[in-house]
């Protein structure tokens, strides 16, 4: 957090963290992940609705995606058991490769849609997996209406487990 | 007066020699640079070894014991009685005992060094964020915003629960373990045998090393057996037999024991697997029928006994959510380092208060 924390100050050199605004899980479909797409109020007017329903939408698929169980899932599982698990020391699981695809598209969602509008998303796997941080960042020059930050920057940081 | 006659006292020649702070100055640079891993500033009660690779509860418990027997009993079995078995059956017991011995040891240890799904602890801003939400449901003023949230499950009320330590609502399915102090997804119990919480991502190692052992045990507890009823039948009886090979009465005893407890539990898991339940929803009733009028029904399982096992078992492995190894922020300065610097700038704050004083005593000297 703190790593993007200062790509924002980079891209932004007077913008300073106003407040977070935090999209909780949706457990209406069991324990599998699952992120409200309920636009939050707080964040009217510095986004559009529809390209924050798109980000969480596109989350959530996927995570469905790292979830799902299907043939290809059960036969890692079987693989694994059989080699008594040995294989999970040495091999990346499917759900670890579809959180690296996740982390990257964070990070290109900040630097094409986010960032320009003074607002920062962290990796719900920073969190726990429990919510969808949101930072909320106020320019420093003007007062209390959104920044005008360039898009392009280095990397945010998306950390792994 | 002239000029006062008073001298500005340095506060730096009042520290003790021992702690001047251009003494701590490089030690609290040499700990900045030093970055800390935040498996070292885990707040739940767990130990950690190889820098955060492998994980284990607190207190041990038994596991020491568990390995002890494991390899204590296949030991002898491979020593004692294998190479009569060898000569006098076939090749493949020893064999067959190796496989299953090198499966219970590798579930065993990941049982034991994996994370279970242990849950991080809310940080400030989310907690202070799930606090107004809760006061803000609360409309009454006489008592307490109740701390729980009803949710819909496939059409079945879940209640969660506010977890107090972790400052969080806990996700269905997730409790908290009062000897780990952490909260765990998917919570199934704190096995003393293993020495760390069973739970989402440890499941399928701890069914597997039961199921595992329990046939280990039984393999060798009739391999010991039919050695025994072979010496007898060729020498002088069953006492003869026993003294030729009394390794082999360790054996038995050891596995007769086992076998009760081991092939129950083993059995008790499977049926657990196959329901979708877990070893906490089961002894706090849960999804039982029984509890009143309304016909409780599990909401996770997916009403096939294959599917279940399927899911439970060879489901996708989820990642850990505590990051052990990952760095901790440059600006979470430890607090060895603030404690070291705490006279720095208090003398720092003494030091102008003393140069206002000094200032008001001057102009007032000259008055």
């Amino acid at each position: 957090m703190a790593s993007e924390f200062h790509n924002l100050q980079e891209l932004c050199p007077s913008a300073s963290l106003a407040t977070k605004v935090f999209i909780q899980r949706d457990y209406s479909d069991g324990t599998s992940c699952k992120f409200h797409t309920k636009f939050p109020p707080e964040l009217e007017g510095r986004i559009e609705r529809p390209l924050l329903e798109e980000t969480v939408k596109t989350l959530n698929g996927f995570y469905r995606e790292a979830e799902r169980i299907s043939g290809h899932a059960y036969l890692e599982g079987c693989l694994a058991c059989a080699t008594a698990y040995i294989i999970y020391l040495c091999l990346d699981t499917r759900y670890e490769k579809v959180l690296k695809k996740i982390s990257s598209y964070i990070q290109e969602q900040n630097e094409k849609i986010f960032a320009p509008r003074g607002l920062l998303i962290t990796d719900p796997i920073e969190r726990g997996m429990r919510v969808i941080e949101i930072s909320v960042f106020e320019d420093g020059g003007s007062s209390g209406s959104s920044s005008s930050c360039s898009g392009s920057g280095s990397p945010a940081g998306g950390s792994t487990r | 007066m002239k000029n006062c006659e008073y001298q500005q006292i340095d506060p730096r020649a009042l520290t003790s020699p021992t702690a001047t702070p251009t003494s701590t100055l490089p030690l609290a640079n040499k700990n900045v640079q030093r970055q800390r891993r935040k498996w070292e500033v885990f707040p739940g009660r767990n130990r950690f070894f190889c820098d955060g690779r492998i994980i284990v509860a607190r207190q041990s418990g038994v596991l020491p014991l568990t390995l002890g027997l494991i390899l204590i009993t296949s030991g002898l079995f491979f020593i004692f009685d294998c190479p009569f078995l060898v000569a006098n059956l076939t090749v493949f017991i020893p064999v067959i005992a190796g496989v299953l011995f090198v499966f219970v040891v590798f579930s065993l240890l990941h049982t034991s060094f994996t994370d279970p799904g242990i849950l991080p602890r809310a940080l400030p801003e989310e907690a202070a964020d799930i606090e107004k939400q809760i006061d803000n449901s609360g409309s009454s003023s006489y008592r307490p915003p109740p701390r729980t949230k009803e949710i819909l499950i496939n059409d079945q009320v879940v209640k969660l629960k506010y977890c107090f330590t972790c400052k969080m609502f806990r996700p269905p399915r997730t409790s908290h373990c009062s000897l780990c102090d952490n909260c765990v997804e998917r919570f199934d119990h704190h096995c003393p045998w293993v020495g760390n919480c069973v739970g989402k991502r440890n499941y399928r190692f701890f069914y597997t090393f039961i199921v595992s052992l329990s046939f280990l045990t039984s393999f060798i507890f009739g391999c010991v057996i039919t050695h025994l009823t072979l010496r007898a039948q060729g020498g002088n009886g069953i006492l003869s037999a026993v003294q030729q090979s009394p390794a082999s009465i360790v054996e038995l005893v050891v596995c007769f024991f086992s076998i009760w407890s081991i092939l129950g539990l083993s059995g008790f898991h499977t049926y657990l697997v196959a329901s979708n339940l877990t070893t906490n929803e089961d002894i706090k009733g849960s999804w039982s029928s029984k509890r009143g009028a309304e016909d409780y029904k599990n909401p996770y399982s997916y009403n096939n006994i294959f599917t279940n096992c399927c899911v439970v078992l060879c489901g996708p492995m989820p990642p850990s959510l505590i990051d052990r190894r990952g760095f901790l922020p440059a600006d979470e300065i430890p607090p060895v380092i603030t404690t070291e610097q705490e006279l720095p700038p208090f003398m720092a704050k003494n030091d102008t208060n003393m140069e206002d004083t000094c200032q008001d005593f001057a102009l007032s000297c000259t008055g």
